[in-house]
């Protein structure tokens, strides 16, 4: 079975795992040098135009699995050599043009950038058109359409442009509006646009612990892990994780319990609110929507605060998340969860752990993972939050207040609702943001995005041993 | 005193939430509140015999059904 959805991703995951292979042994230093050619070997290209331009990508790759740019805060980058460059020439006429008598496209141009040649067919003035797309949308054959680059087209806050540089067009990320979930890393054909990856932090953690004696290193994993690994178990992957030198592994769901128990309080008591799981969906609003800030939720994510449990009981802990997010790994920077979570790995990148150390996890014993209830797992997925938040209301036997919840996945989603509420028109009181289409099975740093990862969050849920929210977190509330 | 439970998957799935629902109840009953401590914890490294549980750093294995008669035997016992 394929472990990637591309190319691409197998490649990132070749350079991650040969770093961390050498990380392990205490070589990597010395074998920087050399893992592009051990990558790429022999002199036959087969990916650009010679081995020498592939080598000198992947040493920029391994750049970024070792962390990359120091001085650049942002976890997304753009390895300038690797951009393609793609002609995105704006709106273009195909040979659909039938060179027509109407000429609707001439007329609604509101800068009289079209033309025709001596067919009749329409031609489009590059310096005149300011690309309002009317002519596009005019035209009774289709005929005029839009050529954007899928780093820009994946982009929705419109972060991504071409560099001003004539000479050199690759692509550019505007850090103002970056809210680093990855979606033009997913969606770059050529790779050329990656997150940063910490998991050498990771590894040192693990080696400095001692075999968990110096202190403990507990990996947290998020609820959409359940569509992913397909290959092996669940409790397969949790033996993997162990097996990496994590002394637990704990579900990250059972802070989504804890957070769904808190959000439907705070919820009730200031009766509008939107969620603050995603950091991507929270980065957005400060962007851009400033004056809808005072309504986000003041709880943490359920990363945050199962990172916060763990480390009131265990304050020698060091906590490391596990998930499908790019944008995790900029949340854990922030000053209010830099003591909680130690940091961030994507399922990609664990997949590259367990192949640095060879280990084989379809040949594993299954290990158990139960901590949450279905309402804590089902944060995986769009509505989950808003069918939690319902059921932790139930549960608190609230009847003055009515919750109404709108569900938004995609950032084109969130903002709709987010400018509605600004507006005060918003018929909603609750507005469930999650800037990966689909919610967090949808994330970047997910091994396969499937229609079917939404019903496999939906049956993990329904495994859980807790079926409701206030019996899962009651384990967490003995001792206060 | 304190009695540390481990919530932990393994124990979770044998009844740890049972064994901290009794051992509520069996502290208020006999009005120990101020006395017995508890807490929770992520895994103890003996999953296999879990519920694991320690009172004051001594390891135990409980079930729901043993909660009992080691609040008799051991947390009774020890405090008068």
């Amino acid at each position: 079975m394929r472990i990637f959805d591309t190319k691409v991703q197998h490649l990132k995951y070749k350079v991650l795992r040969e770093v961390a292979r050498h990380a392990w042994d205490d070589t990597l230093l010395q074998a920087i040098p050399d893992i592009p050619k051990d990558i790429v070997p022999g002199n036959k290209p087969t990916m650009r135009c010679c081995v020498y331009k592939e080598r000198a990508i992947l040493a920029e790759r391994v750049k970024l699995a070792m962390g990359g740019n120091k001085e650049n805060k942002n976890v997304i980058e753009v390895i300038d050599i690797a951009c393609d460059e793609c002609p995105a020439s704006g709106f273009e006429v195909t040979n659909t043009c039938r060179g027509c008598l109407a000429h609707r496209c001439e007329d609604v141009c509101p800068k009289g950038a079209i033309s025709f040649d001596e067919h009749q067919k329409a031609h489009i003035d590059k310096d005149k058109c300011i690309g309002c797309g009317m002519c596009a949308r005019v035209c009774p054959y289709s005929a005029i359409t839009r050529n954007r680059r899928p780093c820009e087209n994946a982009c929705k806050v419109k972060a991504i442009s071409m560099s001003k540089n004539t000479e050199t067009k690759e692509a550019v990320i505007d850090e103002s509006k970056c809210i680093a979930c990855g979606a033009c890393v997913y969606q770059c054909p050529f790779g050329a646009i990656s997150d940063k990856s910490y998991i050498l932090d990771v590894i040192d953690m693990i080696k400095k612990s001692n075999k968990n004696q110096n202190y403990k290193v507990y990996a947290i994993v998020a609820p959409s892990i359940s569509g992913q690994f397909r290959y092996a178990k669940l409790g397969q992957v949790i033996s993997g994780i162990k097996a990496l030198g994590f002394f637990t592994v704990v579900e990250v769901a059972l802070g989504a319990d804890i957070v769904a128990d808190r959000e439907a309080t705070e919820l009730a008591e200031k009766g509008f609110l939107t969620s603050s799981c995603c950091p991507a969906f929270v980065d957005f609003i400060k962007k851009q929507f400033p004056a809808m800030v005072e309504h986000i939720s003041h709880n943490l994510s359920p990363m945050g605060a199962i990172a916060e449990y763990i480390k009131k009981g265990d304050p020698t802990a060091k906590v490391v998340f596990i998930g499908p997010c790019t944008a995790k790994k900029m949340e854990v920077q922030q000053e209010r969860i830099k003591p909680l979570v130690d940091s961030a790995i994507t399922f990609e990148e664990l997949q590259a752990l367990f192949d640095s150390k060879d280990l084989d996890i379809t040949s594993m014993e299954e290990d158990v993972l139960d901590n949450a209830s279905y309402f804590g797992r089902i944060f995986a997925r769009s509505g989950g939050v808003a069918d939690a938040v319902q059921q932790a209301l139930k549960e608190h036997g609230e009847k003055d207040f009515v919750l109404k919840a709108l569900p938004c996945d995609g950032i084109e989603a969130c903002r709709t609702a987010l400018l509605k509420a600004s507006k005060g028109i918003l018929q909603e009181n609750f507005i469930e943001g999650m800037a990966c289409l689909g919610g967090c099975i949808g994330g970047a740093g997910c091994l396969t995005h499937g229609e079917k990862n939404k019903a496999e969050v939906d049956k993990y849920g329904r495994e859980a041993l807790e079926k409701n929210i206030g019996d899962a977190i009651r384990l967490t509330k003995i001792g206060k | 005193m304190k009695i540390t439970i481990c919530i932990g998957s393994s124990c979770h799935l044998k009844g740890s939430r049972q064994v901290i629902e009794r051992l509520q109840q069996l502290i208020a009953q006999h009005g120990l509140e101020g006395k017995v401590e508890l807490g929770g914890t992520f895994c103890m490294g003996n999953c296999q015999n879990g519920v694991c549980v320690t009172l004051d750093e001594a390891p135990f294995s409980l079930s729901p059904q043993t909660v009992d008669s080691f609040f008799e035997t051991q947390v009774l016992t020890k405090i008068s």
